[in-house]
């Protein structure tokens, strides 16, 4: 395309845009909306996800052995487990590497617990992990059955719970992302609907001196985009802004290990550019759709 | 130039428009389409610039094929091919001088060429003074000389007029005429359908009569034919 039409093509987007009045502030509007409800789904949803992630990788089976268990036992244990299917590795800790793990998470007061090496009443540990996490709690059950375990422990119930709320987050999010994104597109293709009607006898002169359909589809085109490129600049700009202030707010407040939220640089900048290329997308869909609907050409 | 073969249409509502014609028109010619209203002309100069597809038979203007152009090739045929309306359809919006330039804006036209050649054609026509006027502002035939001027401000090889002095009286229309003459004689062919007797008596040109589908009459130097 030539520079020239370019602009052209540009300027007549505009004008349309322009003269819609209120059905443009009302595309706009919706796009607007839409974006703001996908940008907050979208940032707690990959932040469930990652969040998730950092627990599975921190679950471990602990397999707290007998203490009457002989070094024999505790040898045929470690096969046992060995045999499940499904896991990744298995690590012996002795109840001194236990001790020393106890006193040293403790800190300064782990000192105290320095007394206890001469009689450590902590027992031996085979470390479990599974090769998906998901299997956990399963694997989990088939070590509590074996000889000589005295107990197992691992995060009951948390991560299942993490999922199921992911999981729902995620259906009703998207259900609710589609009406939206399908009623700014529906918006937007009425408004484009109103510029085509009235400008159809300008089109129909332009098909009369022989423009190409495409010279005449562009500005629909344009217009479109326009649309959906204005309708994110206010869900971009809640999104820096918010995303900053709760990143802030959260490092502050809270200090559960696991809670950590992406880091605003990229995460921010990713969604931002993630919803400004879904506003512009919904943009010109709306677009085509009137297009193919009322432009014959 | 325009050679059509066997040509037939019937519109989707069952209305057969061109009942088998056949007909050759030369570069350079002056044909006058008449007939009776509903004879079917309007459906013959339709067919031309591809506005309607023929249902069957063989049409081919300035050598392209109509029945094999595909649909993003006819905007080209349309370069080549100047339209004329009795109801001019000018855009009001618009000053005569961007009237004319706006058929060259379309295509592309390199913005240089656009002032140059507009102002030439407003000279055909004898717009010139009425550059800057608004449609409105405007007398019928004005208008339909500005038409006549976005028309041929492409140099098509053929000028089609459908009725161009149907809403303009006699010594108006006899303006568009001398118009129309005056293009003629630099080489446009030019296809006019209309029902005015004393034009088409007066012009001693080629006449086409055109009625219920089929071609009545075709005679060099022909008359209108019709009691009005």
């Amino acid at each position: 395309m030539k520079f020239n039409t370019l602009l052209r093509h540009l300027r007549a987007g505009f004008r349309n845009i322009i003269r819609n009045g209120w059905m443009t502030v009302a595309s706009i509007g919706a796009v607007t909306t839409t974006l703001i409800l996908v940008a907050a789904f979208l940032a707690l949803m990959l932040n469930l996800n990652e969040m998730a992630k950092n627990i599975e990788d921190d679950v471990q089976i602990n397999t707290l052995i007998e203490l009457t268990a002989t070094d024999e036992d505790v040898k045929t244990l470690g096969d046992e487990i060995n045999a499940i299917d499904g896991i990744e590795k298995v690590t012996f800790s002795s109840k001194d590497d236990e001790l020393k793990k106890l006193i040293d998470s403790m800190g300064d007061e782990g000192e105290a617990w320095q007394l206890m090496e001469q009689d450590n009443p902590l027992n031996h540990v085979f470390i479990v992990e599974a090769e998906n996490p998901q299997d956990t709690e399963q694997i989990a059950k088939q070590i509590e059955t074996l000889n000589h375990v005295e107990k197992v422990v691992y995060g009951q119930g948390v991560i299942d719970q993490l999922f199921k709320f992911n999981n729902y987050a995620r259906v009703i999010g998207l259900i609710l992302i589609f009406a939206l994104v399908f009623t700014a597109i529906f918006l937007i293709s009425n408004t484009i609907k109103i510029t085509i009607i009235a400008r159809s006898e300008e089109i129909g002169i332009m098909k009369l001196v022989g423009a190409t359909n495409w010279f005449i589809r562009w500005p629909f085109l344009i217009e479109g985009l326009l649309l959906g490129v204005f309708g994110s600049i206010l869900p971009v700009a809640v999104i820096l802004a918010g995303y900053n202030y709760l990143e802030s707010s959260i490092m502050n407040s809270i200090s559960f290990s696991f809670v950590e939220i992406l880091p605003f640089h990229p995460f921010a900048w990713q969604l931002s550019a993630l919803v400004l290329s879904i506003g512009a997308l919904i943009g010109v869909w709306g677009s085509v759709m009137s297009i193919r609907k009322f432009l014959k050409v | 130039m325009i050679v059509m073969k066997d040509v037939y249409k019937t519109y989707p509502n069952g209305v057969t428009a061109i009942n088998g014609i056949s007909v050759n028109i030369d570069q350079g010619e002056f044909v006058y389409i008449v007939g009776p209203s509903g004879a079917g002309k309007s459906t013959f100069i339709k067919l031309m610039y591809r506005e309607e597809k023929p249902t069957k038979g063989t049409i081919i203007v300035n050598n392209k094929n109509l029945s094999e152009l595909k649909e993003k090739e006819i905007p080209y045929l349309r370069r080549d091919i100047g339209v004329v309306f009795q109801d001019f359809k000018l855009l009001p919006k618009l000053t005569v001088y961007e009237n004319v330039a706006f058929a060259l804006e379309v295509i592309e036209e390199p913005p240089r060429n656009i002032r140059k050649r507009v102002m030439e054609v407003l000279d055909i026509v004898g717009l010139k003074n009425k550059a800057r006027s608004a449609p409105s502002e405007l007398s019928g035939g004005e208008q339909q000389r500005a038409a006549i001027a976005r028309a041929i401000v492409n140099r098509p090889k053929i000028l089609i007029a459908d009725e161009p002095t149907g809403n303009l009286d006699p010594e108006t229309s006899m303006v568009i005429m001398d118009t129309l003459e005056t293009i003629n004689s630099s080489g446009t062919t030019i296809l006019m359908a209309t029902h005015s007797k004393s034009i088409v008596n007066a012009m001693k040109k080629r006449v086409i009569a055109i009625e219920n589908g089929i071609i009545a009459r075709d005679e060099q130097r022909g008359e209108y034919g019709y009691e009005v």
